[in-house]
């Protein structure tokens, strides 16, 4: 299954790019599409356990992902 | 109550007039702003990034928890993304109520809870031509900031 994933501001950056395609195998979770992205040049700079949303809403690692989400890898918030 | 991500310049004024109502006494309105002097560094001036349709979300979520909590619907929002020169508002928060105690306690609940949560990233530019992303969580000092490597 294909989930996308999105890359924000310093993960971003030490990626080089805002956005991946991620082929996952069914069950796959949080925690398995994070250590995908691990392995993608420049991933081995994300923190361990960076926060991570799943079709908008904040995910722990263990939710489980399907096909057709949007994952999002969310550095630490600088709003306001 | 409304809240907004917005690419324009932020007036104030419009927002303090949005939530005026007979039955409220008091009216807050916060406004933050870019600041010229950030843990020592001369900053120029902010880029403001964001993951739009979450942070719209977790605004409205945010607002709609404050209108319960405090008991009053008159609250606006609005946080602006693009490049801020220093002095420009980046937040601003208006809130009436009847009452001020309640009016102040949502003010700063909304404004706390947004620097918590909303998925906005701010990357300071300085006189001296670099650019750094701010990481609230990276206790001073921070600079530069850096990711955690997981290679020891």
């Amino acid at each position: 299954m294909t989930v996308s994933a999105l890359l924000f501001a310093s993960y971003a950056d030490v990626l080089g790019r805002r956005s991946v395609a991620l082929e996952l195998s069914a069950g796959a979770t949080v925690a398995d599409a994070l250590n995908e992205i691990r392995a993608l040049p420049g991933g081995e700079r994300l923190p361990a356990q960076p926060l991570v949303a799943v079709n908008l809403k904040y995910a722990r690692a263990t939710q489980v992902l399907a096909s057709g989400d949007e994952m999002a890898v969310i550095p630490p918030v600088a709003g306001g | 109550m409304r809240t907004a991500l917005v690419s324009r310049p932020l007036i104030p004024s419009e927002l303090l007039a949005e939530v005026a109502a007979p039955a409220n006494g008091a009216a807050i309105l916060f406004v933050g702003s870019v600041r010229e002097l950030n843990e020592g560094r001369s900053v120029s001036g902010i880029e403001y990034d964001a993951y739009g349709p979450m942070a719209e979300r977790e605004m409205t979520a945010i607002v709609r928890e404050a209108v319960v909590a405090f008991d009053t619907p008159h609250i606006v929002v609005e946080h602006r993304v693009g490049h801020l020169d220093v002095g420009e508002a980046s937040v601003v928060i208006a809130v009436a109520h009847p009452r001020r105690a309640q009016a102040y306690e949502a003010s700063r609940f909304v404004i706390e809870q947004l620097k918590r949560r909303v998925p906005i990233w701010k990357r300071e530019e300085y006189l001296d031509g670099s650019r750094e992303w701010v990481d609230p969580t990276a206790g001073p000092p921070v600079l530069p900031a850096v990711l955690p490597s997981v290679h020891p």
